[in-house]
């Protein structure tokens, strides 16, 4: 099956490539993509440095999880089953007793909801696929090996199985880190000393950094900068964030084209 | 010590909720481009969602602090934008907050 994915683009092309570039001018090669072991193999490889990165960022997690009350076995449970950075931290600072389910479910499917839209980018290639190829890949999707796939994608390597293996070393990373984040904050004792309890803002610091897209970011993050210092001092509990993250959103669908 | 392999049935419970929602965030784009088109406009809406709940995050966060935090904030911000590592921005931020808080 590798041997085949490699040697496709040798076989003659059977479809007329003037029916395919119909569509918009500047498609990539989607005719050919396959779904196999050098796929996964490739994805694998490549994405060894990025999760090296991410797991900078799951150790952070760990900590944070720690400082949460969280225990390592929970903690790595939900690493390695929500795969999702961002919001895995954001959840973790909603943390209470008791815990605040509705606000934290809620949110975790606003910061999340960034993915249909990748998914769905990703359609030209994978409509190719069978819906068994295509959900399984998708669950493992992270921004990271996103961008990973939609480069190996756009520069014509058909192999449809990277995202599903860069997924994987990303998610052996994540979970790994996570789980030594979590020792290290047990191992610190009281966060507070050390200047501990300043990790969460600094997370966010970094995150915001990384998120921002140049000055079309700043109308709606100064939005969601607004309305979340107001509504945490008038209403109760965490909902702020979600109603920060919601007026930006609402003020990008207004402001967009107009 | 806490526990560290302990399992908190409520707190799995939650951990499954996060883990559904998410999985239909990522599965359900492509579902539904197959059906229905997706408007530009509530595409840059949805783009803008993750940062805009960083921030919202962060900003009575920060506005609970004072000029100590606010410092060390610019230190993480520096650092991230000059070395893109995540651990020595985090690092330099919170011996920022330290050194800030014994000084102002």
């Amino acid at each position: 099956m590798a041997m085949d994915s490699e040697s496709s683009t040798d076989a003659p092309r059977e479809s007329n490539p003037s029916v395919d570039d119909a569509g918009p001018e500047r498609a990539p090669d989607t005719d050919e993509v396959t779904f196999g072991w050098e796929g996964i193999r490739a994805g694998f490889l490549t994405g060894i440095p990025i999760a090296i990165g991410v797991g900078g960022y799951g150790i952070a997690f760990g900590v944070l999880a720690n400082q949460a009350g969280l225990s390592v076995a929970e903690a790595a449970l939900m690493s390695a089953t929500v795969l999702a950075g961002a919001s895995q931290i954001i959840a973790v600072e909603l943390w209470a007793d008791p815990i605040p389910i509705a606000a934290i479910v809620a949110t975790t499917f606003a910061v999340n909801l960034r993915y249909s839209l990748m998914g769905a980018a990703l359609q030209p290639w994978f409509r190719h696929l069978s819906p068994t190829q295509i959900y399984g890949s998708l669950v493992m999707m992270a921004d990271e090996n996103w961008a990973l796939t939609m480069r190996e994608f756009q520069s014509g390597g058909g192999r449809g199985a990277f995202l599903l293996g860069s997924g994987i070393v990303l998610w052996l990373f994540w979970v790994g880190s996570t789980i030594l984040g979590v020792l290290a904050g047990e191992s610190v004792g009281d966060p507070d000393q050390y200047g501990f309890d300043f990790i969460l803002a600094a997370v966010f610091v970094a995150l915001a950094a990384e998120l921002w897209e140049g000055r079309s970011t700043l109308v709606p993050w100064l939005v969601a900068l607004g309305t979340s210092v107001v509504a945490a001092n008038v209403l109760p509990g965490r909902w702020y964030i979600l109603i920060g993250g919601l007026a930006a959103a609402a003020v990008e669908v207004m402001r967009h084209d107009g | 010590m806490v526990e560290v392999l302990s399992l908190d049935p409520l707190v799995v419970g939650v951990i499954l909720a996060m883990t559904v929602v998410t999985v239909i965030a990522k599965v359900g784009g492509i579902w539904l481009v197959r059906r229905f088109d997706v408007s530009e406009r509530v595409e840059a809406g949805l783009d803008i969602l993750p940062g805009a709940i960083v921030i919202a995050v962060l900003g009575p966060e920060l506005a609970a602090g004072g000029p100590a935090e606010w410092a060390a904030a610019g230190i993480v911000l520096a650092v991230m934008w000059r070395t893109e590592n995540i651990l020595l921005a985090l690092c330099a931020g919170v011996l920022a907050v330290v050194a800030f808080r014994a000084v102002v």
